[in-house]
């Protein structure tokens, strides 16, 4: 494999890259959104998050990027695979983070929130001055954990014809005839990504194991 | 803060309680409580466990909703709006057994958030007035500190102190030296009694006899959700009129 074909290769883990941080900054803050609104308290509302968060986490992701890219095209709403994929990542990791914050705010002592009550603290301080800080570090580990997932979960896109790391692996494949060669340097390069936050994640958890003590 | 305040409890009550209903489902937890804190007045409420005393005050400050009667906090009528209850929260401290400090911020922290957010002090008055109340329950020293750093009887007082920084006109303490160590139980009910010499209006949920003896201007006994009995101190202790008052003070004073 030539110089050529290594920068190609760099060009998919840049796109892997982006759209892993795009899904997961957009899916941070719409799984924030999803983790209030599944311990709102109101019923109603309880009920529809976790449904949405049952439909994605009982779902293939390859399934919900099919729906979003070929689905929204469908009714009109034209996307490139950029966008499409994008979007698809998103709701996918807005599910999977609303319901591990969901747990890690409940997992906050209920005398956190009575005592930011008895000082009068409306519902906005509570969550971001009490409670949220406590749930996040709680989360932290989790988080890290699902990161991981979603970077490896961007290589579904080269299926709906995103050039990613996989796809751009598959393009070089199909053109030098070394599938393994080829392929073994994207595992490479994945796991180059993901093995680092592994271990951080397993330093995280190790640091509030020792800090809740 | 003056001795000035504490006889000025003429006009209307600062607590009253009236007809106050409350359920757990099917279990009546609280039944039909009158009660009524006049300015000043510290009130010492004992009972079993169970007798529904926490859950009493807990409603005082909207903790707990009930289902029937009237509580009235400082002129204000305790509705189910959250402006209500926010702003009777603001009147009213409260302190629980389980300190319930915020472990992520220092105590310094701990005391300027709420002044900060609902009563909208700058951080330089904010940090004035907690600094001020740190020295109050003699635990300045510590203000840098995180609360896990702290043994449980300052974690205490620096709970009473964030609760005084909101400038309350009543004080809830919910069994306050349940939780601590026997050494460190004379340290939070010395700033209890502090706070009482100072006029503060109070409604202490506690098994301390001696406190109550030494503070209480009337001592209420609870059992199964009902107020069995109030009377003075002394009256209380010498005298009790019911059988489970009576049954309570051999259990809890270890004279059978």
């Amino acid at each position: 494999m030539g110089r050529e074909e290594f920068l190609f290769l760099l060009t998919g883990l840049k796109w892997t890259v982006a759209l892993s941080a795009v899904a997961f900054v957009c899916g941070c803050v719409a799984g924030l959104m999803v983790a209030l609104l599944r311990t709102s308290g109101v019923a109603i509302i309880e009920r529809l998050t976790a449904g949405y968060i049952a439909v994605f986490q009982g779902t293939p992701l390859l399934m919900q990027l099919f729906v979003v890219y070929y689905g929204l095209a469908l009714i009109g709403i034209q996307m490139d695979a950029w966008a499409a994929v994008s979007v698809g990542l998103t709701l996918h990791a807005s599910a999977f983070l609303g319901e591990i914050w969901r747990g890690s705010i409940e997992a906050v002592p209920r005398g956190q929130t009575e005592a930011a009550k008895a000082l009068s603290l409306g519902y906005v301080s509570r969550m971001k001055d009490v409670v949220l800080p406590q749930a996040i570090r709680i989360s932290l580990p989790a988080t890290v954990g699902f990161l991981v997932q979603l970077i490896k979960g961007t290589s579904l896109a080269s299926i709906v014809g995103f050039t990613e790391l996989t796809r751009a692996g598959n393009i070089i494949s199909n053109q030098i005839f070394q599938p393994l060669t080829v392929f073994g340097i994207v595992g490479a390069l994945y796991f180059l990504m993901c093995c680092p936050l592994t271990i951080y994640g397993a330093h995280l958890e190790r640091k509030f194991l020792t800090a809740s003590r | 803060m003056s001795q000035v305040r504490t006889s000025d409890n003429s006009i209307e009550p600062m607590i009253s309680l009236s007809g106050v209903g409350k359920w757990y489902g099917a279990f009546q937890a609280l039944d039909s409580i009158n009660m009524s804190v006049a300015k000043g007045e510290k009130i010492v409420l004992c009972g079993p466990s169970g007798s529904g005393k926490s859950t009493l005050i807990r409603c005082i400050n909207h903790l707990e909703a009930y289902q029937k009667g009237d509580i009235h906090v400082g002129g204000i009528r305790l509705g189910h709006g959250s402006k209500v209850i926010d702003a009777v929260r603001r009147e009213v401290g409260m302190v629980f057994q389980q300190f319930n400090l915020f472990p992520h911020l220092t105590v310094l922290q701990n005391c300027m958030l709420a002044p900060m957010r609902t009563l909208g002090l700058n951080k330089p008055q904010a940090e004035g007035r907690a600094r001020t109340l740190l020295e109050r329950v003699k635990i300045s020293e510590q203000a840098e500190k995180y609360p896990a750093q702290l043994s449980g009887g300052q974690q205490q007082r620096v709970a009473i102190a964030r609760a005084l920084c909101m400038r309350p006109k009543a004080m809830l303490f919910d069994e306050p030296t349940s939780a601590l160590d026997p050494e460190m139980v004379k340290e939070v009910l010395d700033t209890m009694i502090a706070l009482a010499e100072e006029g503060m209006t109070m409604i202490c949920v506690t098994h301390e006899m001696g406190f109550a003896r030494q503070v209480a201007d009337r001592i209420v006994f609870m059992a199964s959700g009902v107020i069995v009995e109030e009377a003075p101190p002394a009256e209380f202790f010498s005298n009790p009129k019911h059988e489970r008052t009576r049954k309570f003070l051999g259990e809890v004073l270890g004279r059978h």
